[in-house]
């Protein structure tokens, strides 16, 4: 079975075979995607694809463009060439569709810290996939924030709120999820349960891209690693 | 959609709430600028009165100015915009939602302590009711129109300056418009066409405004 | 339709090209009609029988005055093909004429107070024409301050095109209130009246001068637009071998 071991990507700055590496057909996928900032070219003909099951991990030192690679994936932000598709379109004629499929936590993450952990989610919720009170409480109980869920945010540490943010993987998510540094400020337990709770996601046929700087420990089988650092030129 | 837009009007309220100085602080100074003049031209209450149209509206539009900076700054930082921005419903919604409770809790309240300002000045009584009719029309088109140069300088670092330089020539047919009706109110003479004209701009601005501004803030979250 | 030729607009090579054919004969356009304007207007054409000499401004301030709003809405429109259309030459566009409109303001500003002088007795009125000249300047130092903060270009390229977009709208609001404003507080004493019963010798020197006007405008135009294309494509093999080409060119001359 061809598959999970082979390199996931194809990165390399010769113009690229299109050869799917993915059994099922992507979700989304990267063409030629070439992003500058400040004069200085981040990366350039980077080729990905995603399908169902895949976690995608992005390293790289700082500064080598993670954040901008998943703010180009989100479509928060418009390459310097090339192209984003999402089913084989490109992103930016189908917002609709992205919000529907797409769960995004940045860096900073949206939560307000004069707003209880429950307000917060309720807001995100209304912005996104709704929910229901009892389902938000659970979820605040599952991230390990009971007890927490009326106190304004800015009172909890930066783990909790962290938890606040993450919260919303447990409520019915949407597929894909794009997740900037999603274990920054988290303890060791909350840690390794994030990493089961993706791997997780993924075995349901959810997608994951991500960026972090930690090995991670439990991984789903359609787990592959993307280095930018690689191709400083 | 309509229960997003409550939804979010009222995350709003209870944000200012919880933060009241906010609130409070272009009420203060909208109430320091127009002592200043006094001050500055003498208390005699003749030149007051004729020159109250015109101070009013200045330091109402500096107020409203010094309240945008923040409009959008704290949404900027703390990653909300982006959740905005790849939700499912229309940027320009969200952006109308945002301005309204905006002018809500800055505008409104601008509106209900200019009177006491304007008798300060000595502007006569029968002034007052055309006063709050042109800042009740006048004080949406700032906030509105100021949401739009706030939604392109949210992501700089010091915006504030460069926000002022945007928006202000902006507002001029605001300015003209209302001090022009308090003027002629002033005089006796009739005052309907100008708030029918400040009634249109609220209705121009109330409409394309909101595009202008997601435009804005989609470029600003995008940089 | 054949829309070939606008989708031409998106190559920068192909701008650079023929920008390069059309700029010799714009300036050469733009000498010939502004210096033959020059010497028509200020030796030839007749003195005004009210204004005598000091009319002969106008030869400077109207094509000025006109050049300055027709530039901003040239901003407008390459901001609305830049935003719609995504084209990054109307980018350049709108960047490159966003300094020559205010340069172009401040000269319709700058004659109109020299002309104010002698007309009206002194260096600046409230006048509703001067008035909108200085506040469209506001405008045209906006839209630049705010294509300097910001440093990713694109970003800077879109935020300048809505800013422009929303300050076209605002134009004409702006002029009828200004105007407005003028007549309810100055009457129409100061008004510069348009004659429309100006002779030939009068007016034809003008609309050379203002057609010469148009054609500086797009040689310098299109001078910075090239200079900013190949600042923008510097990493493309065309824009190489072209700098290559120049170097060699200036060496041996």
């Amino acid at each position: 079975m061809q598959g999970k071991n082979l390199p996931p990507r194809i990165f390399s700055p010769a113009p690229s075979p299109k050869v799917s590496l993915s059994l099922n057909s992507p979700l989304l996928e990267a063409v030629a995607l070439a992003c500058e900032r400040d004069w200085r070219m981040l990366f350039e003909r980077l080729e990905l694809r995603l399908a169902a099951g895949e976690m995608l991990q992005i390293s790289g030192p700082n500064g080598s463009g993670k954040t901008s690679l998943l703010r180009l994936l989100a479509g928060l932000m418009q390459p310097t060439a090339g192209d984003v598709l999402l089913n084989g379109q490109p992103l930016a004629k189908q917002r609709a569709e992205l919000a529907r499929n797409l769960l995004w936590i940045g860096h900073a993450a949206g939560i307000k810290g004069l707003l209880t952990a429950e307000e917060n989610l309720i807001w995100l919720c209304a912005l996104h996939q709704p929910a229901s009170r009892d389902a938000i409480w659970q979820a605040l109980e599952q991230v390990g924030l009971r007890g927490f869920e009326d106190v304004p945010c800015h009172t909890l540490s930066a783990g909790q709120q962290r938890r606040v943010a993450l919260a919303r993987l447990y409520l019915a998510a949407p597929p894909l999820w794009i997740l900037d540094e999603p274990f920054t400020a988290l303890d060791k337990a909350g840690v390794a349960q994030l990493e089961r709770h993706l791997a997780q996601h993924c075995e349901n046929g959810g997608m994951v891209v991500l960026t972090t700087h930690h090995t991670l420990a439990n991984t789903p089988d359609g787990y592959r690693e993307l280095d930018l650092g690689q191709q400083q030129p | 959609m309509s229960n997003v837009f409550t939804l979010l009007v009222a995350r709003e309220a209870r944000l200012l709430f919880r933060r009241p100085a906010e609130l409070a602080n272009p009420l203060v100074f909208f109430a320091i600028v127009i002592a200043l003049f006094p001050l500055a031209v003498g208390p005699e209450s003749q030149l007051l009165q004729t020159l109250s149209p015109g101070l009013i509206w200045v330091a109402a539009l500096l107020a409203v100015l010094l309240s945008l900076d923040g409009m959008f700054r704290s949404d900027f930082e703390d990653g909300s915009l982006e959740q905005w921005v790849l939700s499912s419903h229309p940027l320009a919604l969200l952006v109308l939602a945002k301005v309204l409770a905006h002018w809500l809790f800055s505008g409104l309240a601008l509106v209900l302590l200019a009177p006491l300002l304007a008798l300060m000045l000595g502007l006569p009584g029968h002034c007052i009711p055309v006063l709050l009719m042109t800042l009740l029309l006048g004080t949406p088109v700032l906030s509105l129109l100021g949401a739009v140069g706030a939604a392109l300088t949210v992501g700089l670092k010091r915006g504030g300056l460069l926000l002022a330089l945007l928006i202000l020539p902006l507002y001029i047919p605001v300015l003209i418009l209302g001090s022009g009706a308090l003027q002629a109110s002033l005089q006796g003479l009739p005052v309907v066409g100008y708030l029918l004209w400040m009634a249109s701009l609220a209705a121009l601005a109330v409409t394309l405004t909101p595009f202008a501004t997601a435009a804005g803030l989609a470029i600003s979250v995008g940089e | 339709m054949n829309w070939t030729w606008f989708h031409k607009w998106g190559s920068p090579k192909w701008f650079y090209q023929i920008s390069g054919r059309w700029l010799p004969w714009l300036s050469a356009a733009a000498v010939l009609l502004i210096a033959t304007g020059v010497v028509w207007g200020l030796a030839f054409a007749p003195p005004d029988y009210q204004q005598g000499n000091s009319f002969r401004i106008i030869y400077i301030h109207v094509p000025a005055a006109m050049l300055a709003q027709s530039c901003y809405v040239l901003l407008a429109v390459a901001g609305l093909v830049g935003l719609v259309w995504k084209m990054k030459i109307a980018d350049v566009a709108l960047q490159s004429a966003a300094p020559i409109g205010a340069w172009m303001t401040a000269i319709a500003l700058l004659t109109g107070a020299i002309w104010g002088k002698p007309t009206w007795g002194s260096w600046w009125v409230w006048d509703a024409r001067l008035t909108s000249m200085l506040i469209l300047l506001f405008l045209y130092f906006g839209v630049i301050a705010l294509g300097n903060a910001i440093s990713n270009r694109d970003s800077a390229a879109k935020a300048c095109a809505v800013l422009a977009l929303v300050g076209v709208v605002n134009i004409p609001i702006i002029k009828y209130s200004v105007e407005w404003w003028n007549t309810l507080h100055q009457g129409a004493t100061f008004k510069i009246t348009e004659r429309p019963a100006m002779p030939a010798e009068m007016w034809l020197p003008l609309l050379l001068m203002v057609l010469g006007f148009y054609c500086f405008f797009g040689a310098v135009l299109l001078m910075r637009m090239r200079l900013e294309v190949l600042k923008r494509e510097a990493r493309a093999s065309w824009v190489k071998e072209e700098v290559a080409k120049q170097i060699e060119q200036g060496g041996v001359r």
